[in-house]
């Protein structure tokens, strides 16, 4: 039982210490620490309150997709649509927007059009079988003709209420949190709520654990399976409202390999892709790591923008590496 | 009947008689073949010409998945290849010579084997999942091809490079010869040794089948660096095609349609059992849906979505669930035995 109980109820309970969960979530913030102190020393100006807001403000959808991201790894799956259900969701924004529908109803629209999407996918995996990768490439493929069916060409999003909430900030002394930041870090206490205090979220890291003896334990493992996979994709739509609201337009062709990144961020945030282990605040630090790599390539300025790839197939590479030596000497 | 029926092989051809049908009704004169300056062309020769570097991959692919594996870095690869050639000639002193054409096409490919072989080793050495394994190559691979590039898109003149993707040769194009060879020759090896039947013991039990003497860890090895290999010709096509080098481009998604056609083919991703034959109906499938969208007057940007609606078909029709569903209605009693 201890594998999925509330970590900080078995500290000093199971055999081994509890701290070696948190190892690679400490590992990936002392990256993330080190990166902070490096940009501090050598650029003027990068400790600043302005560029650290925008480290959250340039990054909310792809927190947000992070954090769907890291419910279907959990439960060892994959979710290879996201990045194709974001530019869905901003598309069917703008459209909607632009053939004048109010705030109230397009919202709803464009997040509940991923979650349909994310079911789709579910029903598929869990009902008939198809391997995640499969469905959710086939989610992929069809959320992106969708978009080039209903906008081929970028929509501008002129709607005054959207601009407004778009633009909607509070400035606490220097640093400043959009309405988008705010909606992000909303979704992570959310789902921080959702996997570590209800049955819900017990059973999906018990499915990741181990499928059979979630079952056999009479966990409702066929509802969790597609249940993680509409979570996913409600924050796919939730984050392609958020870009919709960062780009001010909707474009079919946003978002492209943005699926990537997430998963990236996920394992750089420490949680396996083989399921069971991780935590979603993981997945956060994960995504700053990769927005400070991008900051810091922009203040280097002399390096070209092609690095960020490198750097974060390194990054990559040494996490991975890491984890196995890990996952090794615990076995 | 019943055995036609169950065929894995049975819906992804009637698909792709479908889509034939629909370009036939369209254009009924669009399935003939012309003999023009001794070189054939046609609908179907450029079926054929296109499919040429999807095969190649598709093939890489099908071996990798064989194994258990996944190889998501054949895109980043392709570009690498295509990087690596175009600036070999660019800087060579003289590019339209068949000596640097050569140099390009053998430095590129052994870049290539080499990244295989990195993939390789992750997987089979460090015990990485393929899938992630594969992943770094494809985010730094493309950032790889930029460097190489510049940043730019390199282009060049040389006839006897150009020859890789528009030149004929006994009246067929060169690129299909050579993507059509590589698969007989691949075949003849899996299915007439036993070089196949180790793949799949590997791919149904990799602790099993080295417990039993079959080495598991250099197959691993062998079948990524063979994708590397084959992704690398597939971006020399790519780049011969174009002559240029676009290292954000080239090879965009063709692992994902590379993927597609192996599972239309009837290939589970969980390893195991491969089929060949399905995976060449997949890549037929893939290439001649982009065909059939563009004679169907679509516009190509919805392309993806003929392609979910043929994946999700075909990979239904092939589950077993639902075909023990189907079976299940037409007869009285239901079956008995379940997987």
């Amino acid at each position: 039982m201890s594998a999925v109980a509330a970590p900080h109820q078995i500290a000093g309970v199971g055999r081994w210490s509890p701290d070696r969960r948190y190892l690679p979530v400490i590992g990936t913030f002392i990256v993330f620490a080190l990166m902070v102190t490096i940009g501090g020393l050598r650029y003027e100006n990068f400790l600043s309150p302005a560029v650290m807001s925008n480290l959250f403000i340039n990054n909310a959808h792809l927190i947000v997709l992070a954090v769907g991201m890291t419910f279907v790894i959990l439960t060892g799956g994959i979710d290879l649509s996201v990045g194709a259900v974001l530019a869905l969701s901003s598309v069917i924004t703008a459209t909607l927007l632009q053939a004048g529908w109010s705030l109230a109803l397009v919202v709803p629209v464009a997040v509940l059009a991923g979650s349909a999407i994310g079911y789709g996918m579910g029903v598929m995996i869990q009902y008939f079988d198809i391997q995640p990768f499969v469905a959710t490439l086939a989610g992929m493929f069809l959320a992106r003709g969708l978009c080039f069916l209903f906008a081929p060409e970028s929509v501008p999003i002129r709607d005054e209420s959207f601009i407004a909430l778009a633009g909607w900030g509070v400035n606490l002394g220097r640093w400043r949190v959009t309405a988008a930041v705010l909606i992000a870090l909303l979704a992570v206490a959310a789902a921080w709520w959702v996997l570590h205090r209800t049955r819900f979220g017990r059973t999906v890291y018990a499915v990741g654990g181990g499928e059979q003896s979630a079952t056999l334990m009479g966990l409702r493992v066929a509802r969790t399976k597609v249940l993680v996979y509409v979570i996913s994709g409600t924050c796919a739509g939730l984050a392609g409202l958020l870009f919709a609201m960062f780009s001010r337009s909707g474009y079919a062709l946003t978002g492209v390999a943005m699926e990537l990144d997430a998963i990236a961020a996920v394992v750089i945030g420490g949680t396996l892709l083989t399921g069971g282990t991780g935590f979603v605040l993981g997945s956060v630090i994960g995504v700053m790591v990769l927005g400070l790599i991008q900051t810091i390539i922009t203040f280097e300025g002399t390096l070209s923008s092609w690095w960020t790839k490198i750097v974060i197939g390194a990054l990559l590479l040494i996490f991975v590496v890491l984890q196995r030596i890990l996952t090794l000497r615990r076995t | 009947m019943n055995r036609i029926l169950k065929s894995r092989l049975l819906w992804p051809l009637v698909a792709l008689a479908a889509l034939l049908l629909a370009c036939t009704v369209r254009r009924p004169d669009i399935l003939g073949i012309t003999v023009l300056d001794g070189h054939l062309f046609g609908a179907p020769i450029d079926i054929l010409r296109n499919s040429a570097p999807l095969l190649l991959v598709a093939l890489g692919m099908t071996l990798v998945i064989a194994t258990r594996g996944i190889d998501l870095s054949v895109g980043a690869t392709v570009a690498i290849a295509g990087a690596v050639a175009m600036t070999f000639i660019a800087s060579s002193p003289d590019p339209g010579s068949v000596g640097t054409a050569v140099g390009a096409v053998v430095v590129a490919l052994g870049l290539c084997l080499v990244l295989g072989l990195w993939n390789g080793f992750l997987v089979s050495s460090l015990g990485i999942q393929p899938i992630i394994a594969t992943l770094i190559l494809m985010t730094a691979g493309r950032g790889v091809a930029m460097l190489i590039t510049g940043g730019q898109i390199t282009t060049v003149n040389s006839a006897p490079f150009a020859q890789l993707a528009s030149g004929f040769w006994l009246g067929l194009p060169v690129a299909a010869l050579i993507a059509y060879g590589v698969y007989g020759v691949v075949a003849l090896l899996v299915r007439r040794t036993a070089l196949g039947m180790l793949l799949e013991s590997v791919g149904i039990n990799p602790k099993a089948s080295r417990l039993a003497g079959v080495k598991a860890r250099t197959l691993t090895w062998t079948v990524y660096a063979l994708s590397g290999l084959f992704a690398g010709l597939a971006g020399l096509i790519f780049a011969s095609n174009t002559m240029a080098a676009d290292a954000n481009n080239a090879g965009l998604f063709i692992e994902l349609d590379a993927i597609l056609a192996v599972v239309i083919g009837g290939t589970a991703l969980s390893g195991g059992k491969f089929n060949l034959g399905g995976t060449l109906v997949g890549v037929l499938v893939i290439t001649t849906l982009t065909l059939t969208v563009t004679v169907l007057g679509v516009s190509p940007l919805v392309t993806p979505l003929f392609k979910a609606i043929v994946v999700v078909a075909v990979t239904l029709l092939q589950s077993p669930r639902l075909r023990a569903t189907l079976a299940g209605l037409g007869r009285t009693r239901p079956q008995e035995v379940r997987a």
